[in-house]
């Protein structure tokens, strides 16, 4: 009996649903500077933070790091890597209100060809990074994303994978 | 920070924290008025109540498990009790504890009070929750005060505050509750007075009763009623009520007493204290500078105002009655007791006779005006019916609610719906057909030979135990069964689900003869004498509203259903003519078309899909436990009668609604995921009586889930997980 509902404000949806999860997937990337990346080491996980960008399709996040980093060692190794990103606010209203994306893909470092472009989406969200991401040491890595997870209201999991 | 007021310590700056209804009292205390003493405990208790015993928190995720716009009703009951319930169950921290009882005791030490709510916002000239909140008349001792105190700020969060609320659109997560502790002042005249008639703005009304005033409002004690005029304060006209009976107040709480015979045969206000209670509410219309809703009381011969509000005439009528409506949710015993007999005997046959006249028109045979005829014809009774539902069936179902409420108060369970087990084990005509059919696939389990056979489709003779018994359930059930593929099958389909039945182990049922029974006298042995009797009434009144409950859900889906028939048919006819977009053409444009060949409807705007480089697929789906357990297994997804004879044992019931014609496959499921949400439904109420694990309330569960889907079921924590 879906009419039957209070006569209270049902909100007008003029997006798919698919494009509503994008959305909110953006929102998220957009309120967000810091994200946990998950690497291994022979079958030891590794989570450390990184800050993120990501592409305008969604389909790539990039961060840098240096090369001596254990992070970059772990990649080397396997490119299979894990990244987290929430908007929580370490209130107790988090287990309802805060939703978090988990994506899962494969890391590398950014073709010199792109280099450039990427550079410039990085350095549009992380200007302070300039120094950093400049120097010889540091690497600047593109996670080809395969599915995003997303979960909201405590328990509520969706998954988005890339076409 | 001082967290309790008397009235004379309230000061301008208050309204905020002390609510709307203490403040009033503290401007009447200052204006000379005769206002029975009060504590009033600010908002700031029930803030810290919430933050230092974690149920504000927990509340959240109560209400954030979907969007609240999107809360069926029968969720925000379910909703309503656990919160209830976790009042209940959580004391004041120690510390508040003994702040407020050492206040209790030496402001209002052992006198009887009345423990209200005093929402901040309640009251407005724009929204009024008069009624909607709970007031707890003749509380003793400082103990049991502020168990009280818990129930009102719970009130807060009653189904039909929070649904008055959805209505309003406004956000449950700011809704706060002051609460003032009033003197009880045992008059024995009572009643309200309006400044000014809503229907009749040059008149004034007034009401009265023996006794106190809480049988007048909560509508069990028919007033006295008279009119004046504003002007001149003259009275116009006086209803007299018939007088039989008063709310006094009894060892704990009220009673009902039968009146005088002296008192029956006199209205309980001369006209001289009709013209004193007049003025009262023009005094303090004058004070807070616009009509007001007062609540008094006569003590002999002194008069005392117990409340002022404004009255919400600046609202709309439509307003008005959508609150009258949620008024409608605290329905006393007694009306709901002739609810249930015009529900049971007029409306529930009436709908079921209108649904079926419907279905046996040929839609195909008629010409298109009759079609649209016919068309318009079904979507005003869908109509008409839908207003019902709203006026007499949701009220009723309250009956069920009313029930829990008093069982859990009485029992303190440690499962909230610990009652609805007792309301359950009536005879519904669902089980009794499940039964049947699983004494049927028994006999086949028991003789290889007869499965054999029947698996061959070859039939044992006419006299035959089992032939016997397939013949007496077709008999009986048939025409409950009745789907296209049992009509046009006969037994055979019968046969098949008795195969799949007989291929498993049989279901149990979760209670044996005598658990109820137990049940029954846990309840009823804590009550005596006349309160017993009560008790038993309530039982079966309980009873009758949850065997009624979801009969409503069918016979109406079925209304529904052949209005879409008719626009099917309809929508059909225009296709064919080609000219014409049929695609979510309006129900009163495809009327139109019909009766006029010419016309062209106006198409409704088409949603544009959108392009994202995504495809999307569930994991892991929330909604509410509805019935406890996990269970891992096959979809099936129900979305036509059809499917259920293709129901293998084992699988997860997935569907959209069940409905009671489907519950003879539920033996066989393993778990069941419905859309529509609530305890109430009748999905959740068969998963309980077999004790499978049952989540309710997902969204596009038959849309996010295919048949075939590995699911998990969990029942405790209500999510459904989609294995990939």
């Amino acid at each position: 009996m879906e009419q039957i509902t209070g006569s209270g404000s049902r909100r007008e949806t003029l997006l798919s649903e698919e494009s509503e999860l994008e959305l909110l997937i953006r929102e998220i990337f957009e309120s967000q500077k810091l994200a946990v990346l998950a690497t291994q080491n022979e079958g030891q996980p590794y989570a450390n933070l990184i800050a993120f960008a990501a592409s305008d399709d969604l389909k790539s996040l990039y961060f840098a790091t240096a090369r001596a980093t254990r992070k970059y060692a772990n990649i080397e190794a396997d490119a299979r890597v894990t990244v987290l990103i929430d908007n929580r606010s370490n209130q107790d209203s988090d287990f309802s209100q805060a939703a978090a994306v988990t994506a899962t893909g494969t890391a590398q470092e950014v073709m010199a060809s792109k280099r450039d472009e990427i550079l410039t989406i990085y350095l549009a969200k992380h200007p302070m990074l300039e120094e950093f991401v400049r120097s010889p040491s540091c690497a600047l890595l593109k996670v080809q994303v395969e599915t995003y997870y997303l979960v909201r209201r405590f328990q509520n999991v969706m998954e988005l994978h890339v076409k | 920070m001082e967290l309790v007021l008397t009235l004379d310590q309230i000061g301008s700056d208050d309204r905020e924290s002390v609510g709307g209804k203490s403040f009033a009292l503290a401007a009447m205390v200052k204006n000379g008025m005769k206002v029975p003493g009060a504590l009033c405990l600010k908002a700031d208790v029930y803030h810290r109540y919430l933050e230092t015993t974690g149920l504000g928190a927990r509340i959240l995720m109560e209400f954030n498990r979907k969007d609240f716009a999107e809360v069926r009703w029968e969720e925000m009951w379910d909703a309503a009790l656990r919160i209830r319930n976790l009042f209940i169950k959580t004391p004041m921290p120690s510390d508040l504890h003994t702040s407020l009882q050492s206040v209790l005791e030496a402001k209002l030490p052992g006198e009887p009070v009345v423990v209200r709510s005093s929402a901040p916002g309640e009251d407005s000239l724009h929204a009024s929750f008069a009624g909607l909140h709970e007031s707890y008349v003749n509380v003793q001792g400082a103990e049991s005060i502020l168990e009280h105190i818990r129930l009102v700020w719970a009130s807060l969060w009653s189904d039909r505050a929070l649904l008055y609320r959805q209505e309003l659109g406004l956000e449950v997560e700011k809704s706060s509750m002051a609460v003032v502790v009033q003197k009880l002042i045992s008059g024995d005249r009572s009643g309200v007075a309006f400044g000014k008639n809503p229907n009749a703005p040059h008149q004034a009304v007034i009401e009265s009763v023996y006794g106190l005033n809480q049988g007048l409002v909560d509508g069990s004690i028919q007033p006295d009623q008279w009119l004046l005029d504003r002007q001149s304060g003259k009275i116009i006209s006086h209803f007299p009520a018939d007088r039989e009976k008063e709310v006094v107040a009894g060892p704990d709480s009220t009673r009902l007493q039968t009146l005088s015979a002296e008192q029956q045969a006199n209205p309980p206000l001369s006209e001289d204290e009709v013209a004193r209670v007049f003025q009262l509410a023009l005094q303090a219309e004058e004070l807070f500078g616009s009509p007001q809703d007062v609540e008094w009381t006569f003590v002999g011969d002194e008069l005392y105002v117990l409340q002022s509000r404004p009255i919400t005439s600046s609202r709309t009528e439509q307003e008005q009655d959508s609150r009258a409506w949620y008024f409608t949710l605290r329905r006393s015993f007694e009306n709901l007791r002739s609810l249930r007999i015009r529900v049971e005997g007029e409306l529930i046959p009436e709908m079921e006779r209108e649904a079926r006249s419907f279905a046996q028109q040929d839609l195909s045979k008629l010409s298109d005006s009759d079609l649209a005829q016919e068309l318009a014809g079904r979507q005003q009774a869908h109509d008409r019916w839908k207003d019902i539902y709203w006026s007499e069936f949701i009220p009723l179902a309250h009956g069920i609610r009313l029930f829990g409420q008093v069982y859990n108060d009485a029992v303190s369970p440690s499962d909230p719906y610990e009652f609805m087990d007792l309301l359950g084990a009536t005879e519904m005509v669902s089980l009794e057909r499940n039964r049947r059919l699983e004494n049927m696939a028994a006999m086949i389990r028991e003789d290889s030979n007869l499965s054999h056979s029947l698996s061959n489709l070859s039939y044992p003779q006419p006299d035959h135990p089992f032939s016997v018994a397939l013949e007496e359930f077709i008999d009986k059930f048939g025409d409950l069964s009745c789907s296209e593929e049992l009509c046009t099958q006969g037994g055979d389909a019968i046969v098949r689900l008795l195969l799949e039945m007989a291929s498993r182990a049989a279901a149990k049922e979760r209670f044996r003869p005598g658990d109820i029974e137990a049940l029954v006298h846990g309840f009823l042995s804590r009550f005596e004498g006349e309160k017993r009797g009560n008790m038993e009434e309530l039982l079966d009144l309980g009873r009758a509203s949850y065997r009624l409950r979801d009969d409503d859900n069918i016979y109406f889906g079925m209304i529904q259903n052949q209005v879409r028939l008719a626009l099917n048919e309809s929508k059909d006819r225009l296709a064919h003519r080609g000219n014409i977009q049929v695609d979510g053409l309006d129900p009163m444009e495809v009327i139109n078309a019909l009766n006029d060949p010419d016309y062209v409807p106006k198409t409704a705007t088409v949603t544009k899909v959108d392009e994202t480089n995504f495809e999307v697929r569930p994991r892991q789906l929330v909604g509410q436990p509805a019935s406890p357990g996990v269970v891992r297994g096959r979809a099936r997804v129900i979305d036509s009668p059809s499917n259920l004879f293709e129901f293998k044992a084992g699988e997860i019931l997935v569907c959209d609604a069940v409905d009671p014609n489907m519950t003879f496959v539920v033996p066989l499921a393993a778990g069941i995921v419905e859309r529509r949400g609530g305890m109430l439904i009748h999905g959740a109420i068969i998963a309980r009586e077999y004790g499978l694990p049952c989540v309710t309330g997902i969204p596009n569960a038959a849309s996010l889930i295919h048949t075939g889907d590995e699911l998990t079921v969990d029942g405790y924590l209500g999510i459904v997980v989609k294995h990939s």
